[in-house]
Formats: structure tokens, C-alpha cells, sequence
């Protein structure tokens, strides 16, 4: 029943964004006017470089030689058996190099940066795998590199810091608010400001102002077409739900993306933090309201003044109170079903995927695992569920083992 | 004539510039907020620029985002500024800008904002992270255009761009001296000449140049090519500095009043 209801509302995708990036009601360009002239330049850029077949033969010889794609969909038969439920399967993007998805986007906008003339990357991080995935890309090609990250951030996941630092970024503390992803961000703007000229900004996710959620949609979407592809050949047939976790929401898209005209659910996993009736969450769309942040419209976790309020998560890559406003849209069309795992039910999937798969999850990724493992439990036994393991849980080794003393 | 347009009528009669004051409203707390504005306006403001708190303000520099996290730590919002904006309107006819960024503005509504700043006594409103690309949103849930639209105009502006830019605008154009955000150093004088000769050519609204600005030279400097200069940070570090003076209300308009003589040169481009 509730598959049918998913599929009645069909996404037209080709009308998202307008010309101005608007997602309906959602996305756009609210920055300042110094800003302004740089996006109008990268968004031309962007459709001129982009679909260029020199570019997209480099783009995915990088993807396939350098980053490790594709990457495999693995059948979790041993989680699958022990929840006696639906098949459960894990696209492996934590085997990318670098760990995580974000080296997908991270190639591709370093490599546009390049045609555009531009040797200095910015980058915000929260868990650090955006940063570590932006240092990288700046190696790889001979790049200046600076990484904004909140001081929260840079303690509890200190393995990624190190990591920027040997790959010869500059790691910039960001001592503001609440010290996380998002006054990352808002340093990484102001940075950017300054620097506009001569200073490409990697946004990491499916947020920002256009044409940065098209944009890291369109390198994020590889996930999704290998994916499609994938099951397709190995089972014949499609998978009944796909699960991906959502903070910015740029794995999620990825994934997603390839199969919006298909009759299948998708869920989208936020973090429900300490519990959603606590208020120490970073479930956005389930809880947020529409506002305006770091350049465009979407969801917003605030208050009814119009301040954003503090996000929490035990996971740094879900840890804000926005989201990308395409999925502020998909949230409204009700084509993508957006719900929420706590702390605990996130740290219960992360120990349960080790002992039983032998893998080791990011904390941000074991929300999508937390939720499948509910949903396999109601689903009939043929059913298929496709789960987007976004990254490797290494950097999270600090914080599960002070989150058990 | 509106109190904008009254004001440059009567500075270039009286061969002066404008000094634009930005004061977050309710820095360092509500109460005394009000008595330090209404200071700085009897001691030779010719435009007030209320700051309207955002928890995340990405345009600003340190000076300005500590401002506005004491002012929202005392529990301004933008109905609070607006009353304070009222309060103002009883004590001055100095035109009043209120200066936000766009989400308090969309939470209250576009609509009611229109009606309640108005009311209130506002003459205008700059929206830092509101291009023209977006700004049909808010404008068109106005009730009416007697609300000035201050646009910003920034370093990395092209020409042409200037002129659709101006076009929407109106009560003054805010040049941005200089990339970067409020508070920054580096004010390069001749660069700002260059700027506003390009940007005459585009518009005839007065133009006022801000960030940066923070000391009576430089307000000379600024004042022999422009109509206006803004002044922001340095204010708010004067409050920063003395937070427990107090003095503190007559030590910022001791400031207003040296920065208001350094606008009145007598050879100045006359406008």
C-alpha cells in the first residue's frame, strides 16, 4: 500500500531546477552582491565545461583509475538472515578512496575549477570527509587547499584532521557557534568573499546557492546509475525501497537520483540526535521549517524569529540544521518518505554491520543501516532493499568508543 | 519628498557628505541600545542604519557577528527592532534603514514587514543576502513602493550589471569598498574613486561607500568622492571596548560627531 501512494507522486525532474535554481518554492541564489558575480560565472561555466565529452571522458577516468568506481553492491546475507526480513544491499561507496562518496563531487568540482583557471580550493567539513575528499582532489592536481571546520568538529574527528594536514590542506578552526558544520560554512563564506577572484569554494553537499545542488547532484549521480545497473543484472528486477542517509543530503541524491521514475520508495534518514521530544536533533525536514541559509531556501531548523537553531547528531556529516532544497521539494511532492534515527539506534547498526557483515560503517552512513534494519523486519521476504553505505566508519572510532565508557 | 531624497537635498545645500551610521539594534542589550542610537542620532548622524541580528550573519566580520550574538543573546528579533525603530521615529526625522539579512524578514513575512516597518517609521530596507535575482519575492508582497530599496553594489560588479542593479534601487546605492566582509582592512582609496565614476555613469541616486571605513581619515578620504560614507564595525568595537563604561552612550556619540566633521569638506566634488 504505501508503495503504491509513493509512486502516484511522480517528480518531474526536468522542471528542477528553473534557470535561476529554483526547486519550486526552494533553492536559489541568496548570497551577497560580491558573491553574486562569481555564481553567475561558475553556473556558465558549469553548463558549458560540464557536458563537454572531454571532460566527462577525464571525469570518469578519474572516477574509475583514481577513486576505485564502481563500487560493489553487496547482499548483507548474514544482517539480512538475522533480521529474517526483506534482502538487504549495500552500495559500497565506503570503499572509494578516501573513504567516503564525497571524493565523487570533490573530483568533479576540482576538475572544473582547473578548466576555470582557479588553483585555490575552500571547503567547509563537518566529519571531514568532504574535507579529506577536497585535500585530495587540491594533491591530485597541484592545488592550493583550505578546509574550514568547527573545533567540535576537529576533536572528535581528529583522524580525518591529520589526514588533511599529510595531504597538505590547511585546516582552519572555526571557533563561532555551535563550532560544527555550519559555522564551518559560514567562515568558509566569508572566506570565500574575500577571496572570490581567485578562490574556487567545493561546496559538499546538495546545498548552497546555485548551481551548486544541480551541480553536486550531476557528480553524485554516478552512485545512483551503477546502482540501478547493478541490480538490475544481478536480480532482474528493481529493489523495493532504496535508504540513504540525509544531512546535507548529497548521498542520498546521488543515489537516489537514477531511479526518481521508477516504482519504487525511497527514505531518506536524518538523525533524531538524543531524541526528536529532546530538541537535540538535526532532523530537518521532519522538524524544520522554510527559511533561508548559506544561500538558499529550504528547510530550516529555527525558530520562529527566523534563528537557526543548534543541530545535534553523534554523527559530524549529519550535525545541521539544513538540507539541500531539492529535497525540500521531493519532501513536498512526498516522492522521497524523510525519517529519523537517534544516537543509539545509529550505534546499534554501526556495531551490528561490524560483527555481522565485517564492516565497519561511518557513523553518518549507520543511520540508512539503523533504518534498514527496521524496514527489512516489516517487509516480505522477497523484497529488496538497497542501502547507500556512504562512507567507512574509521574516523568514528573515537567517538563510539567514548560514546560505550 | 521622502526623508531619504530630503536628507542628500539638504547635505549637498549645506556642501556636506552623509554619515551613515550601522548600530546593531540591541548591542549590547535592549535597554541600552536605545539611548546609545539615540545619541549617536543628535550628535550628527545624517543616516541610521538598524542592524537586525541574524544568528548566522556570513556577510560579517567579527566585530559585527559579536554585536549581533550579545543583541540576540538579550532577545532582540526583528518585532523588537521595529519597536525600537518607533521609539526612534518619536526623537528624530533622520531617515531610518533597516539592515538584514533576509531569513528574520522572511520568517515575519514580507507582507506584514512591509506594512509594520512603514508604520514604525522606516524609510528603507537593505537586505545583505537578497540579489535583485530574488528580491521579486519579497517586493511583491509589498502594499506599496514607499519603502526604499537600498541594493549593494560590490567590487566584483560588472558594469552592466551596475546598471540593471540600479535600475531596481532606490533612496541610495551602498558601494562595497572592497572584497571581503564588514569590518575588513585594506580601504584602497583610488580604487573607490575609479569604482564611483563607473557607477555615476549607471545611476544618479546618491552613492554611499561602506566597509572598512573606520577612522576620520578615512572618512575624509571616502567623503572627497562620495555622497555618503557608512560606518559599522568601528562602532560596534567601540561598544565591544566598553561594555561596562558608563559612559558608553557619550563615548559613541563623542565618535559620530568627530566622524560627522570629517564629512564637511569644502572642496569636495559637489554632487
Amino acid at each position: 500500500m504505501r508503495h503504491n501512494k509513493a509512486v502516484n507522486n511522480k517528480y518531474n525532474q526536468d522542471k528542477f531546477p528553473d534557470s535561476k535554481g529554483h526547486f519550486g518554492l526552494y533553492g536559489g541564489r541568496y548570497v551577497g552582491e560580491t558573491l553574486m558575480p562569481a555564481l553567475l560565472e561558475l553556473d556558465e561555466a558549469y553548463n558549458k565545461i560540464v557536458p563537454d565529452p572531454g571532460f566527462q571522458d577525464e571525469f570518469k577516468r578519474l572516477l574509475r583509475n583514481y577513486a576505485g568506481r564502481p563500487t560493489p553492491l553487496f547482499y548483507a546475507k548474514r544482517l539480512s538472515e538475522h533480521l529474517d526480513g526483506a534482502f538487504i544491499y549495500l552500495k559500497r561507496e565506503d570503499l572509494l578512496h578516501t573513504g567516503a562518496h564525497k571524493i565523487n563531487n570533490t573530483l568533479g568540482q576540482a576538475l572544473l575549477a582547473r578548466r576555470m583557471g582557479k588553483k585555490k580550493l575552500i571547503a567547509e567539513t563537518g566529519a571531514g570527509q568532504h574535507g579529506v575528499a577536497t585535500a585530495t582532489a587540491a594533491a591530485l592536481f597541484g592545488m592550493e587547499c583550505r578546509v574550514f571546520m568547527g573545533t567540535e568538529d576537529i576533536q572528535r574527528q581528529s583522524a580525518n584532521v591529520q589526514r588533511m594536514k599529510l595531504l597538505g590542506a590547511e585546516v582552519i578552526p572555526v571557533t563561532s557557534g555551535t563550532m560544527t558544520l555550519k559555522d564551518a560554512m559560514n567562515e568558509a563564506m566569508r572566506f570565500w568573499v574575500e577571496a572570490v577572484r581567485d578562490t574556487f569554494y567545493v561546496i559538499g553537499s546538495v546545498a548552497g546557492p546555485h548551481p551548486y545542488p544541480v551541480m553536486v547532484r550531476q557528480f553524485q549521480r554516478v552512485i545512483g546509475n551503477e546502482t540501478r545497473e547493478q541490480i538490475l543484472r544481478r536480480t532482474g528486477g528493481l529493489p523495493a525501497v532504496l535508504i540513504a542517509c540525509v544531512g546535507g543530503g548529497s548521498n542520498a541524491m546521488g543515489l537516489f537520483y537514477a531511479f526518481m521514475d521508477d516504482p519504487l520508495e525511497m527514505i531518506g534518514v536524518e538523525a533524531a540526535g538524543k531524541g526528536i521530544e529532546t530538541g537535540k536533533h538535526a532532523a530537518t525536514l521532519g522538524q524544520g521549517t522554510v527559511g533561508v541559509l548559506h544561500g538558499s531556501k529550504s528547510y530550516l531548523l529555527q525558530d520562529e524569529n527566523g534563528q537557526i537553531k543548534e543541530a545535534h547528531s553523534i554523527a559530524p556529516g549529519l550535525d545541521y540544521p539544513g538540507v539541500g532544497p531539492e529535497h525540500s521539494l521531493l519532501k513536498d511532492f512526498k516522492r522521497i518518505q524523510y525519517v529519523a534515527i537517534d544516537d543509539e539506534q545509529a550505534l546499534e547498526a554501526f556495531h551490528a554491520l561490524c560483527v555481522l557483515e565485517g564492516i565497519i560503517p561511518a557513523l553518518e552512513s549507520s543511520h540508512a543501516v539503523a533504518w534498514a534494519m527496521i524496514e527489512a523486519k516489516r517487509r516480505p521476504k522477497n523484497e529488496i532493499i538497497v542501502v547507500n553505505l556512504s562512507g567507512r566508519g574509521d574516523k568514528d572510532l573515537g567517538i563510539v568508543s567514548a560514546y560505550n565508557k | 519628498m521622502n526623508r531619504i531624497d530630503k536628507t542628500f537635498e539638504t547635505l549637498r545645500q549645506k556642501k556636506e557628505k552623509a554619515l551613515v551610521g550601522f548600530i546593531t539594534a540591541g548591542d549590547p542589550n535592549i535597554s541600552d541600545s536605545f539611548s546609545i542610537i539615540k545619541a549617536m542620532c543628535k550628535s550628527g548622524l545624517d543616516i541610521l542604519e538598524l542592524g537586525v541580528s541574524f544568528s548566522d550573519p556570513t556577510a560579517d566580520g567579527p566585530a559585527i557577528q559579536r554585536s549581533s550574538a550579545r543583541a540576540l543573546k538579550d532577545g532582540i528579533n526583528l518585532r523588537a527592532v521595529l519597536e525600537i525603530t518607533g521609539r526612534l521615529r518619536q526623537e528624530t526625522s533622520m531617515p531610518i534603514i533597516l539592515f538584514s539579512y533576509y531569513n528574520p524578514i522572511y520568517a515575519y513575512g514580507a507582507k506584514a514587514f512591509y506594512k509594520d516597518a512603514l508604520a514604525a517609521g522606516a524609510d528603507g530596507v537593505l537586505v545583505v543576502d537578497l540579489p535583485p535575482e530574488e528580491s521579486d519575492e519579497m517586493t511583491s508582497q509589498w502594499s506599496g513602493n514607499e519603502l526604499a530599496l537600498i541594493r549593494l553594489i560590490a567590487p566584483t560588479t560588472p558594469l552592466k550589471r551596475m546598471a540593471q542593479i540600479a535600475q531596481s534601487a532606490s533612496g541610495f546605492i551602498y558601494l562595497v569598498s572592497k572584497t571581503g566582509v564588514t569590518g575588513s582592512e585594506g580601504l584602497d582609496t583610488e580604487d573607490i574613486k575609479d569604482k564611483i565614476e563607473l557607477l555615476r555613469s549607471a545611476t544618479r541616486l546618491p552613492i554611499c561607500v561602506g566597509f572598512g571605513i573606520s577612522t576620520a581619515d578615512d572618512v575624509a578620504a571616502i567623503a572627497s568622492v562620495a555622497d555618503g560614507v557608512v560606518i559599522g564595525s568601528a562602532f560596534e568595537r567601540l561598544i565591544e571596548d566598553n561594555l561596562n563604561n558608563p559612559d558608553l552612550a557619550s563615548i559613541l556619540a563623542n565618535k559620530v560627531n568627530e566622524f560627522k566633521k570629517a564629512t564637511k569638506i569644502k572642496d569636495s566634488v559637489t554632487l
